[in-house]
């Protein structure tokens, strides 16, 4: 804990001045994206526990048995061959799947089976595998959609005058807030455009920036690089470091092992629905088994 | 970016004032046609009565299901079930009870405020028992689910065990096949007396004999129901305007477009959709009411399923998504496809009162080929033209979806939030500091 806390206090100036100088404002002493209220809960070192998850469509078990959990402020790969799991354990934990036994833990609460929103209200949010942004609504509709808490979000304090005064006040708010993460992720000059018009690139942008304003404290990045150019990959990459130094926690599915291995601290192998092995990138590399799995060998 | 789109930004008033120019538009061709073809003032104003009503309830539940379709992608094609159950049960409650009416069977006897508000009560109940086990599957068995339902409560209405009954110690029921007397105060009369206008509304009438000799009540009443009607289309039109540009409205459209996305966001997507449903629900019940409360008496077999396909067409001609599209749809539904076809045989009958339709198809086209005479084919179409529209119907959907599925105004910019989106940092910013555009909620 420790360990993350000293990363945050050197890395405060470490964020271009421009992503975060419109919002905060007096106060400097934060280094994180002002994306509103709150940041991470550091009580946990293991913000994410998963133990003994099982899943099995008919006779395929497509995860058997894993178990893993996830350091707070860490970048962890979770890696593994072409149906490994990786996808299937993403929507076990966040709700989309209910899992037939096992506990997922967060936040030191048990979350196994709740709804996928309640899971994203408690601070995990993930993301998808093929971006799926809202194509007829405009990019700055799709952002100003995610954030919690909004009042307008009930129907009758929309509608009612004398009411509405407040909801529009927020919306005002929650507009500063928006035009913050796009510059943060450069995609400001694109603001007005309708969602379904954006590039692959732009639309994994887009993604990444709609979960973060939902204040998560954790993200579940499902394939975020799965094409994408390499240099916006490297700007994603830059992106989720500058966050991750801000405290988020993030939790990567990824088929690119260079890629993980050089960006990770901590990296999962799943393998036929079991936890192959975990540990350092280095250990990684240096284990037979995974380098079996890969190549196709049974282990 | 289409000419029409171009055009809506060109006239005044923004989107109110295109319906404006389009309604005005609608009449001016009616009445024209009306003077060209000699028809009596009498006629005239009836026939803009009737239309101006069609306009009202057609605009109303397509804006109705604008917000299950358009907005939250809900697939509701039982809309009839939801007027049915509207206008039956404010009738259950509003009727004089038995006894004290004509009518043999009687209801309990509260005002018409009560009534209505039940019957958009119930509405929205029923709604929410359809929406609570289909919301929960696909999207397409909402679409079955409904038509059932409309189904249902139209058998349910024409049962003989619903004939009578007895509830809070009144004898009430809902007439079976032969309907319900609706035999409650006239709504206008209870309308105008509930402002104490109902003295001077009688002048009105009164004065309008300069225009129409004989009898103007009927005529009078029907404009100003009309008129009435417009009313309610204009409180709709604010309501749903305001519902969709606010935080909800923006959960509604990313239902819409991915429920996933809007879960894993953190939305309850069921809850928001029951919501949106019952509402719908409830404003179709009014719709309902509001078109069959003065007709007298209601039976069951007005709720067929056509009604719902109706308000479809409606919805698709101005384009699902939009509110100021749904009204213009209802309109041009109303006067072109809906009357407009009715009102040609109205004028030809008139202008040609004697002429003989031939009984069958065959007679009809005969002579076209014998000796070119076409007239018979014509009055023979004329003739048939109530069957006929439907066809047209069928003919100008099929036509919108080749050419122009998105209608006359969708996919148009409707923000859903509550501030205006712009594109300028600085704007936004100005606004929230300066706090100088507090009215941008209308």
């Amino acid at each position: 804990m420790s360990d993350t806390d000293a990363t945050n206090a050197e890395t405060v100036g470490s964020i271009p001045d421009d992503a975060v100088a419109t919002s905060s404002g007096s106060d400097g002493s934060s280094s994180r994206l002002d994306l509103g209220s709150g940041g991470p809960d550091v009580a946990e070192q293991y913000p994410l526990q998963v133990e003994g998850l099982r899943k099995t469509f008919g006779g395929i078990t497509a995860v058997d048995d894993a178990s893993f959990r996830v350091e707070q402020g860490s970048l962890t790969g979770l890696i593994g061959p072409n149906g490994a799991g990786k996808s299937t354990t993403f929507n076990l934990i966040t709700g989309m799947l209910q899992p037939d036994s096992g506990t997922v833990t967060f936040d030191g609460e048990d979350i196994t089976g709740r709804k996928p929103h309640a899971i994203a209200n408690k601070g995990l949010v993930r993301t998808f595998q093929i971006a799926r942004e809202l194509q007829d609504m405009t990019v700055l509709e799709n952002l100003m959609l995610a954030p919690k808490g909004q009042q307008g979000e009930t129907l009758w304090r929309s509608v009612t005058p004398g009411f509405r005064d407040d909801v529009i006040e927020q919306e005002e708010e929650l507009l500063e807030r928006v035009w913050n993460v796009l510059e943060f992720f450069d995609i400001d000059h694109i603001a007005e455009e309708y969602a379904g018009n954006l590039s692959g690139g732009q639309r994994k942008l887009l993604e990444m920036a709609r979960a973060l304003l939902t204040d998560p404290d954790m993200l579940l990045l499902d394939e975020p690089f799965a094409g994408v150019n390499p240099s916006l990959e490297k700007r994603l990459l830059e992106h989720i470091h500058e966050l991750r130094e801000q405290g988020y926690t993030f939790l990567l599915v990824e088929h690119d092992m260079d890629l993980i291995m050089e960006n990770c601290e901590r990296v999962i192998v799943l393998h036929q629905g079991r936890v192959l092995t975990e540990g350092s990138p280095e250990e990684i590399q240096a284990n037979e088994e995974v380098i079996e799995a890969y190549l196709g060998g049974n282990v | 970016m289409s000419v029409r789109e171009d055009l809506a930004d060109r006239v005044p008033g923004g989107d109110a004032g295109f319906i404006v120019a389009v309604l005005l538009g609608v009449y001016a061709a009616y009445v024209l046609a009306g003077v060209a073809l000699g028809y009596s003032i009498r006629g005239q104003l009836n026939s803009v009565a009737v239309l101006t009503f069609y306009i009202g309830v057609f605009a109303m539940l397509a804006l109705a299901l604008n917000l299950h379709w358009g907005y939250t992608g809900l697939f509701n094609i039982g809309i009839v079930g939801f007027m049915a159950v509207g206008i039956y049960v404010m009738a259950l409650v509003s009727k004089p009870p038995a006894g004290t009416g004509a009518a043999q069977i009687g209801g309990l006897g509260l005002p018409l405020v009560v009534g209505i508000v039940a019957g958009m009560a119930a509405a929205a109940l029923l709604g929410a028992l359809v929406a609570l086990p289909a919301l929960r599957l696909r999207a397409d068995y909402l679409a079955i689910v409904t038509i059932a339902m409309s189904e249902i409560v139209r058998f349910t209405f024409l049962s003989g065990t619903l004939e009578e009954f007895q509830l809070f110690g009144q004898q009430v029921g809902f007439g079976g096949g032969s309907g319900v007397i609706l035999n409650f105060t006239d709504p206008m009369e209870a309308f105008f007396r509930f402002f104490g206008l109902w003295d001077s509304y009688l002048g009105i009438v009164t004065a309008f004999e300069v225009i129409i000799p004989n009898n103007p009540k009927p005529v009078v009443d029907g404009l100003v129901y009309g008129v009435v009607l417009l009313g309610f289309v204009a409180v709709l039109y604010w309501l749903l305007k305001r519902t969709g540009e606010s935080p909800f409205g923006r959960v509604l459209k990313a239902i819409r477009e991915d429920e996933d996305v809007a879960n894993s966001l953190g939305k309850d997507t069921n809850r928001f959709k029951i919501k949106a449903f019952m509402l719908g629900c409830a404003l179709m019940g009014l719709v309902g009411i509001l078109w069959l409360m003065t007709s007298g008496s209601v039976t069951p077999n007005f709720f067929r399923p056509r009604v719902t396909f109706f308000v479809w067409i409606a919805l698709i001609i101005g384009g699902s998504g939009s509110n100021t599209g749904s009204v213009l749809g209802g309109a041009v539904f109303a006067a072109l496809l809906f009357q407009g076809p009715r009102y040609v045989k109205n004028l030809v009958d008139t202008v040609i009162p004697n002429a003989d339709a031939p009984s069958s198809f065959g007679p009809a086209v005969a002579p076209l080929f014998s000796n070119f005479d076409p007239s018979p084919l014509f009055f023979y179409t004329i003739d048939s033209i109530r069957q006929l529209q439907l066809v047209f119907m069928g003919l100008v959907l099929i036509w919108l979806m080749h050419n122009r599925p998105e209608g006359m105004l969708g996919h148009r910019k409707e923000t859903a939030a509550g501030i205006p989106l712009t594109s300028s940092r600085a704007k936004g910013t100005a606004h929230a500091d300066g706090g100088e555009r507090g009215g941008t909620d209308e």
